[in-house]
């Protein structure tokens, strides 16, 4: 089987990629809005072709799951503002398509690790609003007991190897696990998210060249938001086109449209099958965007509201349910619905956490480790 | 307190010039306060009535701690009263307690000042807990040091801290410095001369009285001690006529056949008439006081087969010299067979050591602690004097007197000694 | 018991505990082919072959932490750090993953792995190979950190890091590999973490030694013997948890402590010896805890400088004799 190496980007892939380094520049008032809606109609048509590959439940699935995603980081939000929620909080807003359409390639046993912005990466898992609500909230009754909060969702059971906060940490993490699936001869596989900023670190290089090394099982997702904090990604990589990095590992890459949940989905899922049947990595560089802030303390005055709404035209949801509603597979009503369904979700798990109890206090001193020793006995 | 010299640390209030409820107006003598250097007079530094005496004649309080309140007449000083420290530990026995403050029912008026309390004086020292001793002075600075252990230790076997002397660096009393005192009494009991330098016995006979060694007596100790050890020896010698004592003797003995009186149990009589007149020599320096004997206890040193030991004649001044020359000779045969209680070797207030059987001139004792005293008694012999410009042939004893000068100072010893001298060379001042 | 030395003692260790348990792995530089740079893996590769003993590239973050995300999902890795010095390129994966990943997963991960290797003071290598770095690590809740001084001790302890749930930090001594002892047979041999030795018995001073300085402790309680002092050589073995009540007990005996350690002297192990001492037995001491450590420079190249820079008999002996006030 050849190697599947990075494939070009597309055209107005490409031209994004100019454009996005200049746009800071650009003001407001120089918005193309036509351009923009042009360049949406084509991403959307590409969308359209990929609908087929799924049932209507499917998809119905996928849509369900971003829009949860947006309306739990919406409340999040909310919580965060009022007070109810402490720490740092990075919000998935923008980036959606990314965890859903990557997880949904792969099954219920494989390993999913991620960065501090892995809220929807744990909902994509399958893990409840009300544990990660609740872990937020820094309540007993979240997903981590209160003890990770918003940078550390952990869930054993659904897979879900946590959040981790620094920067490109959990990568080689998640080579670790690859590399103990291949072990124990399992053919689960492992996804791990990191943003653009984190292929600056040294673990990633690391990692990729032992991954593709020793033959890992491990998908590399860069969910590329073209800002690590405050700095683009023109004033922080010599060589911004990430997937490219791939080439120094001899590793396989592609670049993917991180706005439209299917082409994630579709890449993920040939990275999926490299991995289980001949163990290979894959590193995918998906573009996206995130719509707020790096984190709820952070303004975002270093981009300028043009580049914003140039990408809020591109809001994988709205491309999404209107790729569904022009193909007739829903209507409005079932739209609707779901987002009925999905906010009553959500202010059920606020409530949830709202009304849980704090950590015991003994908490405090549990979970330092698995086998405590005291001191002295023999 | 305030701070009066400078090197003052604390001070003692020697008289209150003021009496409380006196007003005082600001520069007026409120008290004389005893420093390590002199006495000096304290002013007031505020107008008012002297409210309140937190510190009573006698007692001593560190820099900086309130000593006494001068407010309006009607102003509340109940806080003021309460926050002054707990009150200095005071030797006096017969100490007066402090009356607790009674909270005034005026309304408050402005803050009653504080006499003389700077704010930038130390804090108040803290209330001796039973483990550290408090400003004990064995080191340079005056503070005790001491290892957490031996200060546990001490306080377990009850022993004052102020009494040793710490073989660690810089004086700091260790684990060995207690073992040694624990040990003495038990692993020794015929040397009392082993008790360490300083060491209290804790079994002592004669009622006393103690009272506060002034700020100038303990820097006199302080400084002495520096220069020659924990007790600083001074020697004072004299020679004294015997003629007359070696009479009544004879006579004495010629009454009956029984009575055996030596020159040494009179030398016992006449030390403790002349100690009964001279109570500043009957005296045990005590770091903090000085304690005064009402009784001249009188140790009595007796060669023994491996050393020596001194059994004491209680009350020697209210004996007869019969009573002391039967106790004597009694004591000294129990020493000898080692059949001497603790009690008897131990707690005298004053000591005689005689090695003229010996053929001795003149020699200086070392003084058994924590007596202020000891009397070297030599040989007496037969020697050309000048009486009433003529040579005549007396029959002589030199005596040499060591003192610890941290109690006895030369003219203190002198005197008794005069009078020792006095009333041994003319006996019948015994009876008069 | 076999007399064997401390390299063989834990070659024997990892021997016994990759065959005992499939989950096992050796994983580092030069493990595998080239028998292990102190040679402590020799044979082992060519016994459990290559899946289990592992040869990395150098890239010390990279395979610490692949380690740390196995041992997530049900392995047991042992990662080899050339030398400890190596390690601390991988301190971020230590510390922020195997330390804490337990407490900030809600109980839901431990990390059962061993890192270890060689470290403290080496032969003439200069700053960045010659350092003891217990303490670094000693600092995290959530590591335990081993240090073995006799073969019997390395090899009892190894086995019982490895079957540990939680991350061990085993940092054997570089200068004693080559040191010999009596090591049990019996292949269930283990020795409990957190459990000090005392290596010697005495009466008047306590000396906590570790590593390196246990024999070296042990020869100056020899020559202080002899004159007449008697010291006790405890080790604590494990530097976290610590067993200070083993410790306190032998410092309520003796009342006298010199702390020996390799590392420099700020914020060491010794530190904290000396404080829980202060701690939990203030009224028992009759001298200041005294603590003999590495000289507070990087260390040097030249022989005598290094000399200089470990601690050594003479200054064990002079710093008992200075808490026994002995002139």
């Amino acid at each position: 089987m050849s190697k599947q190496t990075a494939a070009p980007p597309s055209a107005a892939q490409a031209e994004e990629q100019q454009s996005s380094t200049g746009v800071m520049d650009a003001p407001p008032d120089a918005i193309d809005r036509k351009q923009l809606k042009q360049e949406r109609d084509e991403a959307k048509e590409r969308q359209k072709d990929r609908l087929s590959a799924l049932s209507r439940d499917e998809l119905i699935e996928l849509y369900r799951q971003m829009l949860l995603i947006r309306r739990f980081e919406e409340k999040s939000a909310e919580a965060y503002v009022a007070g109810k929620i402490g720490g740092f909080c990075h919000l998935y807003i923008g980036q959606e398509a990314v965890g859903v359409g990557a997880i949904s390639a792969i099954r219920k046993d494989d390993y999913v690790l991620a960065s501090y912005r892995e809220h929807g990466h744990a909902l994509a898992k399958g893990m409840t609003s009300r544990s990660i609500m609740a872990e937020l909230f820094g309540k007993a009754t979240g997903c981590s007991k209160g003890k990770g909060g918003s940078m550390h969702m952990f869930d054993k059971g659904l897979g879900f190897l946590g959040g981790h906060a620094i920067v490109g940490g959990q990568i080689p993490l998640a080579t670790g696990t690859a590399f103990a699936a291949k072990y124990q001869g399992t053919d689960q596989v492992t996804l791990c998210f990191f943003g653009e900023a984190a292929v600056n670190q040294g673990a990633f290089h690391e990692s990729l060249n032992m991954a593709q090394l020793w033959k890992l099982p491990c998908i590399y997702i860069c969910e590329n938001n073209q800002y690590g904090m405050g700095t683009s990604l023109a004033r922080a990589m010599s060589l911004s086109d990430i997937a490219q990095k791939a080439c120094a590992f001899d590793m396989a890459a592609e670049f993917v449209d991180g706005m439209d949940v299917l082409a994630v989905r579709e890449a993920t899922l040939r990275a999926v099958e490299r991995a289980r049947k001949d163990f290979l990595p894959t590193l995918l560089e998906i573009r996206t965007y995130r719509f707020m802030g790096h984190s709820m303390s952070d303004p975002g005055n270093y981009r300028t509201r043009a580049e914003i709404e140039k990408y809020q035209e591109r809001d994988p949801i709205k491309l999404f349910s209107a790729s569904l509603l022009e193909e007739k597979i829903v209507d409005q009503k079932t739209l609707d619905e779901i987002d009925k369904k999905v906010r009553e979700e959500v202010e059920d798990a606020l409530r949830f956490a709202e009304e849980s109890p704090l950590p015991d206090p003994e908490e405090l001193y549990t979970d330092v480790y698995a086998n405590p020793i005291e001191p002295g006995r023999k | 307190m305030p701070k009066l010299s400078p090197t003052m640390e604390e001070g003692q209030i020697s008289r209150w010039l003021k009496k409380e409820g006196d007003k005082v107006s600001m520069g007026e003598p409120l008290a004389e306060i005893d420093t390590d250097k002199a006495t000096m007079e304290m002013q007031a530094l505020a107008n008012g009535v002297l409210r309140k005496i937190l510190i009573n004649e006698g007692q001593s309080a560190p820099l900086g701690q309130t000593i006494a309140v001068i407010g309006e007449p009607d102003e509340d000083i109940a806080s003021l009263v309460s926050e002054a420290p707990a009150q200095p530990k005071v030797q006096e026995q017969k100490e007066t307690d402090v009356p607790p403050p009674v909270p005034d029912l005026a309304p408050p008026q402005p803050q009653a000042k504080a006499a003389a309390a700077a704010s930038s004086a130390p804090a108040p020292r803290p209330v001796d807990n039973g483990r550290a001793p408090q400003a004990a002075a064995t080191s340079d600075s005056g503070r005790m040091i001491v290892s957490p252990l031996a200060a546990r230790m001490a306080a377990e076997a009850g022993i004052d801290l102020r009494s040793l002397q710490g073989s660690g660096p810089g004086g700091r009393i260790i684990k060995r410095d207690i073992e040694a005192a624990i040990s003495q009494p038990k692993a020794a009991p015929s040397y009392p001369r082993a008790v360490e330098p300083g060491q209290i016995p804790q079994i002592g006979a004669s009622p006393y009285r103690d009272e506060p060694a002034s700020q100038i007596r303990q820097t006199i100790a302080k400084r002495l001690v520096t220069s020659i050890g924990p007790v600083p020896h001074f020697f004072l010698t004299t020679e004294i006529e015997m003629d007359r004592a070696a009479e009544m003797r004879k006579g004495i003995n010629a009454l009956d056949p029984d009575l055996k009186i030596s020159i040494n149990d009179i030398i016992i009589k006449v030390v403790a008439a002349a100690l009964i007149q001279h109570p500043e020599v009957n005296a045990s320096f005590q770091e903090k006081f000085v304690r005064y004997y009402e009784h001249a206890d009188i140790g009595v040193a007796v060669a023994i087969e491996d050393g020596l030991i001194t059994p004491v004649v209680r009350a020697a001044d209210q004996k007869s010299l019969s009573q002391i020359a039967t106790e004597v000779r009694e004591l000294a045969e129990r020493a000898r067979s080692k059949k001497l209680k603790p009690e008897e070797y131990t707690g005298a207030t004053f000591s005689v050591s005689n090695l003229g059987m010996f053929g001795i001139d003149e020699f200086t004792a070392v003084i058994n602690p924590p007596e202020g005293a000891i009397l070297a008694v030599g040989a007496m012999s037969a020697k050309p004097v000048v009486r009433d410009n003529e040579i005549v042939i007396r029959q002589m004893m030199r005596v040499t007197m060591s003192c610890d000068h941290r109690v006895i100072d030369g003219a203190t010893g002198a005197k008794f000694l005069q009078t020792f001298r006095k009333i041994l060379e003319n006996p019948l001042y015994l009876v008069v | 018991m076999a007399t064997i030395t401390i390299r063989e003692a834990l070659n024997q260790a990892l021997r016994e505990e990759l065959a005992r348990d499939e989950k096992v792995f050796l994983m580092g530089e030069e493990v595998a082919e080239y028998d292990g740079a102190y040679k402590v893996s020799k044979g082992l590769f060519q016994e459990f072959g290559g899946k289990r003993v592992i040869d990395t590239p150098i890239t010390e973050l990279g395979f610490a932490g692949l380690g740390v995300g196995a041992a997530m999902v049900g392995l047991r890795p042992v990662i080899e750090f050339m030398t400890f010095n190596f390690s601390i390129l991988a301190t971020d994966q230590i510390i922020n993953s195997a330390a804490k990943m337990l407490y900030m997963s809600g109980g839901q991960f431990n990390i059962p792995i061993v890192f270890r290797g060689p470290g403290g003071s080496a032969f003439q290598v200069s700053s960045q190979h010659s350092q003891a770095l217990e303490s670094w690590y000693a600092y995290f809740p959530g590591l335990k950190v081993v240090m073995p001084s006799t073969p019997a001790d390395a090899k009892g302890l190894l086995k019982s890091s490895i079957r540990d749930d939680d991350p061990v930090i085993f940092i054997e001594q570089e200068r004693m590999y080559g040191n010999k002892g009596e090591v049990p047979d019996d292949p269930d041999f283990t020795i409990p973490l957190g459990v000090a030795d005392v290596k010697r018995e005495g009466k008047d001073v306590t000396i906590v030694a570790r590593s390196l300085m246990v024999p070296i402790a042990l020869k100056a309680a020899e020559q202080l013997a002899q004159q007449g002092v008697s010291c006790e050589v405890i080790d604590p073995r494990t530097i976290r948890p610590l067993d200070i009540n083993t410790i306190i007990e032998s410092v309520k005996k003796t009342n006298r402590v010199v702390v020996a350690e390799e590392s420099h002297p700020i914020c060491s192990v010794g530190s904290e010896i000396a404080t829980q001492i202060m701690e939990r037995a203030f009224d028992y001491l009759d001298a200041p805890v005294k603590r003999v450590s590495g000289a507070d420079v990087p260390m040097p190249y030249a022989k005598n400088l290094e000399d200089l820079a470990i601690p050594d008999v003479n200054r064990i002996v002079a710093a008992v004799k200075e808490v026994a006030y002995i002139d």
